[in-house]
C-alpha cells in the first residue's frame, strides 16, 4: 500500500554532515555530525572550547565551514549559509556574548528582528514596544523597555537576549548558555519556555554547563570533545556524573571539602552598611579558609563584593585587615593591600578583549614582571603566563592570540589566571565558573583549595550551592541585603541548604 | 520631559549650556542678542549643519569622515564646469547635480573602506590628500566667478527691516539645513536602515550575525555624508558668490568637533541631530560673542577646544540621574 504522503513523519529540524572548522592552528570541529528532530530539546554539551559555540556559527552563516560539509535545515540542503539564511529558515540564536547593543532601548535589542532587511521600512516605536513587551511576557518578567541596554545588569541583558529569540517565528532555536548568569526563577521560567516551544513543535538546541539543567530539559545530549563527537545519548538513565564523564573521559568524585579553619584572622566585616544594597554585615574571614557566600542574585552579594574591593564606599561600619581598618578609596588600594576580586561579568569587568591572552593574564602584575629601569620583562612575562596558563588547563592556540577568539569558559580562566598572578592575601571569587564546564570547574576548585592550604583567605560566592557545598568551609546565606544565615557543610543537607535558599 | 532627559541627557545639557551663555552674552553685549545678530548666525552656519548631519550617519556607524569639506570644494568645481556644459541649468539640476557628485566621492569612501578592510579614519585622510590634490592641480588654484547668476545671487527666504535701518534676512541655506536636518532625522530615527545603522556602529559583529550588510551599512554612511557635503558646496556659494579651491579645507575639524561635543560618539552608535545643530550652535554662539566683546580672533580656537574638553569631560554627568533619583 502506497504512504500517504501527508503522514510522512516531518523532516528533521536540522542535519549536519562531516562539519570541520581549523582556525589557524586549532581545530575548532572535526567530523561532526549533528541531528536534531523537529520540536526536540536537544542539548549540546562539551568542556570549554569543545567547539559549541563554533557549530551554531557554521549553522546560522557567521563561519563558513572548511570544504566537504553537507548541512540541511528543515529538509533542505544547502551549501552556503548566510545570517540572513538561516534566520529566514527559521532559525534563531541566543548568541553566549548576547551579541546586544548597548547603546539602543531594550524594546529595540529585543524587537530588533522586526528592524532587519534590506529593504527601508518606517519604524513604529509604539509596535517595537508592544513586540518587546509580548516576548517578555511569555518569560513573565518585566523589564523597564525605554532603559539604555548598556546600562543593565548582566543578568537583565541576558534575559533581553533571551527575549529576542522569542520574537522571530523560528522554528529552530539556538541557546548558548542562556542561563550562565540567570538566577533560579529565572531558568526555571526559562526552561517553562522551552518545554512550551517544544510542545508547539519548535527544536530547542540548548547548551548549558550546568548538568542538572541539561538532563532536566533535554530529551537526547549530543557530546562534543575537542571538536570530535563523542556521541548522541538518551537523557533517559543519564546521569551527571556519567555525562561528565563522556564530556572530559574521566570521573570526578564529588564530596564535601570543609574542615577547620586553622589560621589567623585576616578579613573581619563589621556592621558593614551601604543604602539600598547590603545591610549590617558581619563576618570573619581565614587565612586557609574557604568561605562560602550564597543566595539569589540580587541578595547584594555582588554589591558587597565591591565594597571589599574599594569601587563603592559603604556607608556604615568598618573593615579591618590583619586587625588594621581599612579605608579602600579605590580598587587599586585594595590590589595595593593584597585584595584580589574575580568578577562575575568577564565581558565588561574582566578582560581586554582585543588583546591577547598573555596581556590580559598579566595585566594586574605589570609592575612584578617588569626588569631593570621598569620596562617588561618578557621572560618574567612568559614565564608567569606559562605557569598560570598550564596550572588552569587553559585551552589556547597561542598566547599572543586576542582573548576574543578564546571559548567562554577559557576566557573566564584566563580573568582567574590575572589574578592568582597578583598572588593575593585575600581572594574574592564573585561566580568564578558561570559558563566553566565540569572538568575546568573541578580544576578550579582543586585550585582554590590549593591556595587557601598555602594561606590565602578566600570569600565564595556563588548562587549556585552545591559549587559552595561541596568547597566550602563554611556558607553564609545572604537574602535582601543581609546576613541571614550560617551553615557547617558538614552537619548540613545539600537538600536543605538549597531548599532555604531556592525558597 | 523625563523621557526626553532620559533619551538625550548630552543635548539637554548643551541646551540649558546655550541658554546660559546666551543669556550671558546678551547682558553683556547689547549687540547680540538682536534680530539681525541671530539672523546672520542661522545664515553663516547652515552650511556647517549641513556637513555636521552628513557627518553624524558616518559616526553612528562607528565610522569617521575627514575628508567632506574637500569634498564640497570638489562638487563645486565640478558643479560649476557641468553646469557650463548643459548650458546654464537652475536650482533643481543644481541640487541633482551636488548631491549626485557628492554622493559618488562618499562612495569612493565607502569603497575603498569595505573592499580593502582599512578603517575609515585612513582611507578618508587619504581621499582628502587626493581631492585636494587633484583639485589644486587642475584648478591651478584658479578662483571662478563666472557662476551662473541663479547660483551666485543670493535668495532671500524672509528679510524685515529693523528700527535702526539696517537689515534682518534669512536666506536659501537656512532652508536646506532645515531640510537637510529633517531627511537625516526621518532616516536615523524613523527608517529600519537607520536603525541598523545605529546597530551596526555600536556593535558590528552583532549586527553581521543578525545579517545586516556591512557594505550597505557603509554605502549608505558615506554617501550621505557625500552627498550632504556636495549639498552644502552648493549653497556655500550663496554666502560666498565665488568658488575658491582652498576655501573649505580645514572646516572639517570644526565640524567634527560641534557634532562631537553634541552627543555623537566616536566609536558609533550614538548621536542625534538635534545634539548635532546645538553643538554647532554652541561653538558659533561662543566665536560670535567673543566677537562681539571685541576678543581677538586668535582665541577662539582655544575657547572653542576647552569648551569641547569640559564638554566631554562632564559627559558622565547625566541630568536625567537627578530626576530619577528624585522620583524615587
Ligand atoms: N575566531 C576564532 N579564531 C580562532 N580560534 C577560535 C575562534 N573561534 C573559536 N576558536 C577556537 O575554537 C575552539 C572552540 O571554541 P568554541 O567557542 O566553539 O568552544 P565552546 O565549546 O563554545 O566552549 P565554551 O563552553 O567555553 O563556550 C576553541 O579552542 C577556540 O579557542
Ligand atoms: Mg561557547
Amino acid at each position: 500500500m502506497p504512504r500517504d504522503p501527508a503522514s510522512a513523519a516531518p523532516p528533521d529540524a536540522l542535519r549536519l554532515r562531516g562539519i570541520r572548522k581549523v582556525f589557524g592552528g586549532v581545530t575548532a570541529l572535526d567530523a561532526v555530525d549533528f541531528g536534531v528532530g523537529a520540536g526536540e530539546v536537544h542539548c549540546l554539551a562539551g568542556e570549554n572550547g569543545s567547539g559549541k559555540s563554533t557549530l551554531i556559527k557554521i549553522v546560522t552563516g557567521v563561519y563558513q565551514p572548511d570544504p566537504g560539509a553537507g548541512i540541511e535545515i528543515f529538509g533542505q540542503t544547502h551549501t552556503q549559509i548566510t545570517p540572513t539564511l538561516a534566520r529566514k529558515a527559521g532559525i534563531a540564536v541566543i548568541w553566549q556574548d548576547l551579541a546586544l547593543f548597548p547603546e539602543m532601548t531594550v524594546a529595540e535589542n529585543i524587537a530588533f528582528e522586526t528592524l532587519l532587511g534590506n529593504r527601508p521600512r518606517w519604524v513604529s516605536y509604539a509596535r517595537l514596544r508592544d513586540t518587546a513587551r509580548a516576548a517578555l511576557a511569555r518569560l513573565d518578567i518585566d523589564l523597564d523597555l525605554e532603559a539604555r541596554l548598556g546600562d543593565l545588569p548582566i543578568a537583565q541583558r541576558q534575559i533581553v537576549a533571551i527575549a529576542r529569540a522569542l520574537v522571530s517565528d523560528a522554528r529552530l532555536i539556538f541557546m548558548d548558555e542562556p542561563t550562565a548568569s540567570l538566577t533560579q526563577s529565572e531558568t526555571d521560567a526559562l526552561l517553562a519556555v522551552v518545554r512550551t516551544l517544544s510542545d508547539r513543535g519548535v527544536a530547542v538546541v540548548f547548551v548549558s554547563h550546568r548538568l542538572a539543567e541539561v538532563l532536566e530539559i533535554a530529551a537526547r545530549v549530543t557530546v562534543l570533545r575537542d571538536g570530535r563527537l563523542v556521541g548522541v545519548y538518551p537523557t533517559e538513565g543519564m546521569t551527571q556524573s556519567r555525562l561528565s564523564e563522556l564530556m572530559t573521559g574521566t570521573s570526578f568524585a564529588q564530596a564535601v571539602t570543609a574542615r577547620d579553619a586553622a589560621g589567623p584572622e585576616v578579613l573581619r566585616i563589621e556592621n558593614l552598611s551601604r543604602a539600598g544594597e547590603y545591610d549590617d554585615i558581619s563576618f570573619t574571614l581565614h587565612a586557609g579558609e574557604v568561605l562560602g557566600l550564597t543566595g539569589l542574585i540580587g541578595a547584594g552579594r555582588t554589591e558587597l563584593c565591591h565594597s571589599l574591593f574599594g569601587m563603592t564606599r559603604p556607608d556604615r561600619g568598618r573593615i579591618l585587615l590583619n586587625g588594621e581598618g581599612l579605608q579602600l578609596r579605590s580598587n587599586r588600594d585594595a590590589v595595593a593591600q593584597g585584595i584580589a576580586y574575580v568578577s562575575e561579568d568577564r565581558l565588561a569587568l574582566g578582560l581586554i578583549q582585543p588583546q591577547s591572552i598573555a596581556d590580559n593574564a598579566v595585566l594586574s602584575v605589570l609592575k612584578r614582571i617588569s626588569g631593570a629601569g621598569g620596562l617588561l620583562s618578557a621572560q618574567k612575562k612568559e614565564a608567569t603566563v606559562s605557569h598560570w596558563l598550564r596550572e588552569l588547563a587553559v585551552k589556547i592556540g597561542l598566547p599572543e592570540d586576542p582573548v576574543s577568539t578564546l571559548s567562554g569558559g577559557n576566557q573566564q580562566r584566563v580573568v582567574l589566571a590575572k589574578w592568582l598572578a597578583t598572588e593575593p592575601k585575600v581572594l574574592l571569587l564573585d561566580c568564578p565558573t558561570v559558563g566553566v564546564d565540569v572538568g575546568a570547574r573541578a580544576g578550579i576548585f582543586r585550585i582554590v583549595r590549593q591556595l587557601a592550604d598555602r594561606g590565602l583567605a578566600i570569600l565564595l560566592v556563588s548562587d549556585e550551592v552545591p559549587e559552595v557545598f561541596l568547597n566550602a568551609d563554611r556558607v553564609l546565606h545572604m537574602a535582601g541585603g543581609r546576613i541571614i544565615h550560617q551553615w557547617d557543610p558538614r552537619q548540613t543537607r545539600l537538600q536543605d541548604m538549597e531548599a532555604a535558599v531556592y525558597a | 520631559m523625563h523621557s526626553f532627559l532620559r533619551a538625550y541627557p548630552t543635548e539637554a545639557k548643551l541646551f540649558v549650556v546655550l541658554i546660559l551663555i546666551s543669556t550671558g552674552l546678551s547682558l553683556a553685549s547689547p549687540d547680540f542678542l538682536t534680530l539681525v545678530n541671530v539672523t546672520s548666525l542661522l545664515n553663516n552656519n547652515a552650511v556647517n549643519v549641513i556637513w555636521a548631519v552628513g557627518l553624524l550617519v558616518v559616526l553612528i556607524a562607528g565610522g569617521i569622515d575627514i575628508s567632506f569639506a574637500v569634498a564640497a570644494s570638489v562638487v563645486q568645481y565640478l558643479c560649476v564646469y557641468a553646469f557650463a556644459a548643459i548650458g546654464g541649468g537652475n536650482w533643481a539640476i543644481g541640487f541633482l547635480f551636488a548631491g549626485t557628485f557628492g554622493l559618488a566621492l562618499g562612495l569612493i569612501n565607502a569603497f575603498l573602506i569595505h573592499q580593502f578592510r582599512i578603517i575609515s579614519i585612513v582611507v578618508t585622510i587619504s581621499t582628502f590628500n587626493a581631492f585636494f590634490g587633484l583639485l589644486m592641480f587642475f584648478s591651478s588654484g584658479r578662483f571662478l566667478y563666472n557662476l551662473p547668476s541663479w547660483w551666485s545671487s543670493r535668495v532671500i527666504l524672509w528679510e524685515y527691516q529693523t528700527a535702526s535701518g539696517t537689515w534682518a534676512e534669512l536666506i536659501l541655506p537656512v532652508a536646506v539645513m532645515a531640510a537637510a536636518m529633517f531627511a537625516t532625522w526621518a532616516l536615523i530615527r524613523r527608517t529600519t536602515t537607520g536603525r541598523q545603522l545605529y546597530a551596526f556602529g555600536d556593535n558590528p559583529e552583532g549586527a553581521r550575525r543578525a545579517g545586516i550588510s556591512i557594505g550597505r551599512m557603509q554605502a549608505i554612511a558615506f554617501g550621505w555624508s557625500g552627498m550632504m557635503a556636495g549639498i552644502a558646496g552648493l549653497m556655500q556659494t550663496q554666502i560666498t558668490k565665488e568658488v575658491v579651491p582652498n576655501a573649505l579645507i580645514g572646516r572639517e575639524l570644526e565640524v567634527l568637533a560641534a557634532v562631537v561635543l553634541g552627543g555623537a560618539r566616536l566609536g558609533g552608535g550614538r548621536g542625534s541631530v538635534l545634539g548635532c545643530f546645538l553643538g554647532v550652535l554652541l561653538v558659533a554662539v561662543t566665536q560670535n560673542g567673543l566677537n562681539l566683546l571685541g576678543v581677538s580672533p586668535y582665541a577662539f580656537k582655544m575657547v572653542v577646544g576647552i569648551i569641547i574638553l569640559l564638554a566631554i569631560s562632564t559627559s558622565n554627568l547625566d541630568p536625567s540621574r537627578l530626576f530619577r533619583g528624585a522620583a524615587r
